[in-house]
């Protein structure tokens, strides 16, 4: 398990590499750069922000002040599904903390935090703009409006339905060949 | 730079709008249908995928000839997905709601039999004899539609259909007029920044465009961090080519060659939309070299913050694009004076940007006729929390909060009575029915104690605790703090921790007072809106509903029922029915037993108070009660196991 991480890890810095040489060495650059890195990989590891620092020539303590300061930037890898649960003024009118407690308590981990098997990551997000479907959810990139605590159950549960699933067809198939 | 000649101008432009009608024509053509179905991120969020979807493939079984055409947001949120099916010979219908299985059965029922299925018809766009207008809804008539005008009728992606209603006119009557002239006329008009302090927009421009520094810079703020408001992303991903008509106009007006949009990472949509509206208008010289065959130049690009609700404040977003932290700067210098790059910046925020071809087009006394005397033209709300028609909601100043919260929006749902309703966000405040016949404009708001801010705007009913939504406010602004300033940065986190006892019934003689001391503290001692506004949700609370701060804090009880520290739930054993087990499976802690005679108690220690077995008990029986302080709950031990 160490050693695919370790390679992992290798790979994602290569393509980094390879993507830092078209922005040029200006300080401007560095939030852009930073969201490049994010939306290729999802988040920001260590190694990663040491590399921009290194790029743009500022220290790297400035550059992740600059990116803890914003909200959008994470910094551990997030799960095969992400769950973002609203928290917006009309969604915590209509109980979206629950919700957030009920995912938290269904997996087993806080909000920010990611299962130990790489399958689900919760986080929490503002607005997402549909307040009329308050309380509101969004995994994936499916946004569940009018969420309560029972649906979350069944969402989860149809994850994992959907994961043995896969796991028959393709043992299925590894039979059958 | 001189202003252009008419004939020349009028003439390029011609060529341009000739074909926008040519493009209408061959829409509107004789057999042809259209269905506009609403694409905005609230509309996708309700299935509008899906219902397009639906269409396309019922479409495909059909000889009629029909297209789709994805719009934005027409504001309605509360009835989406909608669709507007256009079918020739009669007026176009708006219908709400609507589902994979509706769009089938329009295709079916309305476009090949021609019969409209009336019961799931809003109503029609347009007045006509047979189906009852929209505009027979004070949802419809009372609004005023000058910056959200397009939106929601419009295909976002295709400028064409922007000028074939009007779009770019006013650029290019701007464009022969000199400079002076539109920052004149702009001033004229009373506009005021629609970001939320209300500064004259007129008076920046003529600070920018009056600076030394040849070289000047517009920033369009779409950094739309509070949450609860959304019609910056409403209009981008609506009706993006106004915003940019408007920065087009704003650039020539002040000299600028270069404009910046800053819009928030998280709305990837408007991003999207924003930046094809871009390469369209250059694509046919409405943008980049030589506008329109003159010789005024300019290159819009787009910045994507990244989440800080700071960087709405036009210093700290000048940071940001900068690439530094989002911290506000001591003001002055002002932007208008030294901003992005040192250079005379414009900060104009994206409604501001989209009120200004209108102003152009129809001039200053035409605006000043809408709205209020100090505050002319409109506003647009973001109308959501308890309230039956939420959504986005444009009005002309001026209208009473009472008019747009019952009238216009439909009142409070479920027959359950108004409490407050919270305005302005993160930095306005809490009014309660007292302040109902308050006008809507950027004085009366801040006389009354809340602020326009950003146009959000949150309803609450009878259920809310307002201990508790001042704590929600808080710990908002607690963690958007960008800590520069210590009043802001420690003396949130204090609020927050009184207001966080409070709620947990902790609270202690003397809190309040302490609240009220420290939010005026804060509010003198920082440097940035942010942290002067962050105690309004605090000091509003606490002046308008002290009653219930008291009872937090004297009698451990909150009277809303909505601290979950201080209520409980218990089952009436009178009305539980023996037997059922509806709240057994709805409770996600196993915390419901059986009792002895086979009925249902709760296992207080391990309850969270979700609420969920209230929802399930079947309301035939509705023997689930809620109480506070929780000690009032009835104590039934779980029986022993075996």
């Amino acid at each position: 398990m160490d050693h695919t991480r370790e390679t992992e890890e290798e790979a994602l810095l290569n393509d980094i590499a390879s993507m830092l040489a078209a922005f040029e060495k200006e300080r401007a650059n560095l939030i852009p750069i930073l969201q490049m890195i994010q939306e290729r990989h999802h988040y920001l590891s260590a190694s990663a922000l040491q590399m921009v620092a290194k790029h743009l020539g500022v220290s790297g303590c400035e550059v992740y002040g600059v990116a803890t300061f914003y909200n959008q930037f994470r910094f551990y890898p997030p799960g095969k599904h992400r769950i973002r649960v609203c928290l917006g003024t009309a969604c915590h009118l209509r109980g979206g903390d629950i919700i957030l407690e009920n995912f938290e308590r269904k997996l087993g981990i806080k909000e920010a935090e990611t299962t130990a098997d790489r399958e689900f990551s919760i986080d929490r997000v503002a607005c997402v703009g549909c307040c009329a479907l308050a309380p509101v959810a969004i995994i994936d990139d499916t946004v569940h409006g009018h969420m309560a605590p029972s649906k979350v159950e069944g969402l989860i549960l149809g994850f994992e339905i959907e994961k043995q699933r896969e796991k028959r067809g393709k043992q299925h198939g590894e039979s059958k060949q | 730079m001189n202003q252009n000649s008419k004939e020349k101008l009028n003439g390029v432009f011609a060529s341009i709008k000739a074909e926008a009608d040519r493009r209408f024509k061959q829409m509107k053509g004789d057999d042809r249908h259209n269905i506009f179905i609403g694409m905005a991120t609230c509309g996708l969020a309700s299935g509008a995928m899906e219902v397009r979807a639906a269409f396309e493939e019922a479409l495909s079984e059909t000889k009629v000839n029909a297209h789709i055409i994805p719009v934005g947001c027409l504001g309605h949120c509360y009835a989406e997905p909608l669709v507007i099916v256009d079918k020739p010979g009669s007026p176009p219908i708006l219908y709400h709601d609507m589902t994979p299985g509706k769009a089938r059965l329009l295709v079916k029922a309305f476009l090949e039999e021609g019969d409209p299925v009336f019961e799931h018809v809003l109503g029609a766009m347009e007045e006509n004899d047979t189906i009852p207008s929209v505009l027979e809804f004070p949802r419809f008539s009372r609004e005023n539609k000058i910056v959200m005008a397009n939106s929601g009728v419009i295909d976002p992606e295709d400028v064409y259909q922007y000028i074939e209603r009007g779009g770019y006119w006013a650029l290019v009557k701007a464009l022969t007029l000199a400079p002076e002239e539109i920052i004149e006329e702009i001033l004229e008009s009373g506009l005021r920044g629609r970001g939320g302090a209300g500064f004259l927009t007129g008076l920046k421009w003529r600070l920018v465009r009056d600076a030394r520094e040849e070289d000047k810079i517009i920033i369009c703020n779409a950094d739309e961090g509070d949450p609860g408001a959304y019609m910056d992303r409403a209009l981008l991903e609506s009706n993006p080519h106004q915003v940019i008509e408007g920065i087009a106009i704003a650039a020539y007006a002040v000299g600028a060659r270069r404009a910046i949009i800053y819009v928030r990472a998280e709305y990837p949509l408007a991003v999207k939309m924003i930046k094809n509206a871009i390469d369209q208008s250059k694509e046919i010289g409405l943008l980049g070299k030589g506008i329109l065959g003159t010789n005024f130049d300019l290159d819009i690009s787009v910045f994507q913050g990244s989440g800080a609700f700071v960087c709405g404040e036009e210093t700290a977003l000048i940071q940001s694009i900068q690439g530094k932290r989002g911290m506000p700067q001591p003001r002055p210098p002002y932007p208008s004076q030294r901003g992005l790059w040192g250079k005379p910046t414009v900060v104009n925020n994206v409604k501001s940007m989209a009120s200004i071809p209108p102003i152009i087009e129809h001039g200053a006394r035409w605006f000043r006729g809408i709205g209020t005397a100090k505050t002319p033209g409109t506003a647009i709300f973001s109308v959501v929390g308890n309230i039956l028609h939420a959504g986005l909601v444009e009005i002309p100043m001026g209208v009473t909060l009472r008019v747009l919260i019952f009238d216009i929006c439909g009142g409070i749902p479920d027959k359950k009575k108004f409490k407050a309703v919270q305005i302005g966000g993160p930095s306005g405040g809490c009014l309660p029915e007292t302040f109902l016949d308050t006008q809507v404009d950027f004085d009366s708001l801040t006389e009354a104690g809340a602020m326009m801010g950003s146009g959000g705007m949150v309803v609450m009913d009878e259920d809310a605790c307002m201990v508790d939504v001042a704590r929600y406010f808080l710990d908002f602004t607690q963690k958007e703090s960008c800590g520069k300033c210590t009043f802001c940065r420690i003396g949130t986190k204090h609020l927050l921790d009184i207001l966080e006892r409070i709620t947990r019934g902790e609270g202690r003689e003397g809190d309040i007072e302490l609240l009220e001391d420290l939010s005026l503290d804060i509010r003198e001692g920082s440097l940035c809106g942010l942290g002067k506004t962050a105690p309004n949700p605090v000091l509003t609370t606490v002046k308008y509903f002290r009653d219930e701060y008291e009872a937090h804090v004297r009698e451990k009880r909150c009277p809303s029922m909505m601290c979950r520290a201080l209520i409980a739930y218990y089952i009436d054993l009178e009305a539980c029915a023996r037997g059922c087990d509806a709240c057994v499976g709805s409770c996600p802690t196993e915390s419901i037993f059986t009792t002895e005679d086979r009925k249902k108690a709760i296992d207080q220690t391990s309850c969270v108070r979700c609420g969920e077995c209230m929802t399930s008990c079947p309301p035939e029986y509705n023997a689930v009660r809620k109480v506070s302080p929780p000690a009032l709950a009835p104590k039934i031990e779980r029986p022993r196991e075996g």
